[in-house]
């Protein structure tokens, strides 16, 4: 057995007696006071997550920006710099290697953010299908470190407690700067469904920002628990649940991050599956009972069919209502249609809904 | 008077006479963090020693309730349906089934109160 990794940040975490727990092959902390609480303080004022296992790999050269629209779905070309895309990389069958973040911080050179499950693959796919372009490919993932403060108060707290003035920065843009003598990156960005900024800077740095920011006392520290009901709240996926080598952003209803009048890998395979349709589709769920659809379990159809499996499930936290997000025939993905979900030994009415279970709130 | 009995996988039986109200312990609710959701048998259900009859949810995850005894659910705690949390607030008075035991010489196989203190100090 390996022995996990550690993010810069472990001994705050374990100092702090956060629950510590195995996470894409880093020890990562779940959560420090609750999950509930966690959520709250992320919902109505300020939380700051680690969120150093993140991969970043940077691209550059010559032909960077062409290279990159080739492996990913949305479009960069002519971009201003400052912008940031959210994308995914497809196979060529449409599968989906991974979501990611696109930052243009030149007209030759982008920095990928990468989930941490899937660095070394998504590093061995970029090299791959490098061969026939110029571009310098630097994996950055163990020089860097990133913190996600997040919440209505984030601004604020950003300006007052760390120094950095985000109120010209909108939703999806970032700025490069020094900071005390130090090289940082700061964006608009975030997976909770709130507003929020993401901060990429050397180990050493991530860890005196998370010190004034815990000092402060006005910003809750938060673990990977709340992290993921907070993002399914507001149905955005996490790879590894919602999408999959198996699971294309088609299926998965991202279709609007795909830009199919653009090359890239896995385009043909997509444009096709829009045209017939998808055979499975990711859909919302929602129970009447308080029994909680977990991730694996399976759902079936009024006759008793099993049509799918949940994805993910909570008793969500903003709606107190438990809700899912499932992997379902699309047969059965109209809104409205009846359902039901297999938990333990019962089988629980469930009905198809939007898969947003709570509105976003981000600041354009 | 009562007595409590502790199984391994924390779950209480404190018996009355024939009757054993089960939960989880102390120790248990606190691991588990804010409980969302109990998932409990019918009046009637049978339950059997080291069997599961249902689960205790926090947001993170399911947790499977084993019976300590075997026996009839002559009741269930139905305050938990609305109101799971009082698992964490008071887990001893908020038993979660009430059992008529078929066969109370599965007693002996759970520990006593100051046996469980030491088994999780484990």
């Amino acid at each position: 057995m390996e022995e996990n990794k550690r993010t810069c940040l472990y001994d705050r975490h374990v100092g702090m007696g956060a629950l510590m727990s195995p996470f894409a092959g880093f020890d990562m902390p779940i959560q420090y006071e609750g999950i509930t609480e966690e959520h709250q303080a992320v919902r109505t004022a300020c939380g700051v997550f680690d969120v150093s296992h993140m991969g970043e790999v940077n691209i550059s050269g010559p032909q960077a920006e062409e290279y990159v629209n080739h492996i990913f779905t949305n479009d960069i070309t002519g971009a201003p710099i400052g912008q940031v895309f959210y994308g995914m990389m497809l196979r060529q069958d449409g599968g989906t290697v991974d979501d990611l973040l696109v930052y243009k911080r030149a007209d030759d050179s982008f920095l990928l953010v990468i989930n941490a499950s899937n660095i070394d693959k998504d590093v061995a796919w970029i090299r791959l299908n490098a061969e026939s372009y110029d571009v310098e490919i630097d994996n950055l993932s163990d020089q860097i470190g990133e913190l996600a403060v997040q919440g209505p108060e984030s601004e604020k707290v950003m300006q007052e407690v760390l120094g950095v003035n985000c109120a010209d920065l909108k939703f999806y843009t970032f700025r490069e700067e020094l900071l005390d003598g130090v090289h940082i990156l700061v964006s608009r960005t975030g997976y909770t469904g709130e507003d929020g900024f993401e901060i990429y800077a050397p180990h050493d740095a991530i860890v005196a920002y998370w010190d004034r920011l815990i000092e402060s006392g006005r910003v809750k520290p938060c673990g990977l628990g709340c992290r993921d009901t907070l993002r399914f709240e507001v149905g955005l996926p996490l790879y590894g649940d919602e999408l999959a080598d198996d699971i294309t952003p088609v299926m998965a209803g991202l279709s609007m991050f795909c830009k199919l009048d653009k090359e890239f890998i896995g385009r043909d395979a997509l444009r096709l599956q829009k045209e017939q349709g998808p055979k499975r589709k990711i859909v919302g769920l929602e129970l009447q009972d308080r029994a909680i659809p977990r991730h694996g379990y399976e759902v079936l159809n009024a006759d008793g069919q099993v049509v799918g499996h949940v994805t993910t499930g909570y008793r969500c936290i903003s709606v107190d209502k438990s809700v899912a997000m499932a992997l379902i025939d699309a047969r059965y993905a109209a809104k409205d249609t009846d359902l039901q979900v297999q938990i333990r030994r019962k089988r629980f009415p469930a009905k198809v809904v939007a898969k947003k279970f709570y509105k976003k709130s981000y600041k354009q | 008077m009562s007595k409590i009995y502790y199984s391994e996988t924390h779950e209480y039986a404190r018996v009355e006479g024939n009757v054993a109200y089960i939960g989880i312990s102390d120790f248990a609710q606190r691991e588990l963090g804010n409980v969302v959701y109990v998932d409990m048998p019918e009046q009637g259900d049978d339950v059997e020693a080291g069997e599961d009859f249902g689960a205790v949810e926090s947001v993170k995850a399911a947790s499977d309730l084993i019976a300590p005894v075997s026996g009839a659910v002559v009741d269930i705690n139905e305050q938990l349906i609305d109101n799971p949390r009082l698992v964490n607030e008071d887990p001893m008075t908020n038993w979660i089934i009430k059992v008529e035991m078929t066969n109370p010489a599965e007693l002996d196989d759970l520990m006593s109160e100051e046996q469980y203190a030491e088994f999780i100090k484990k």
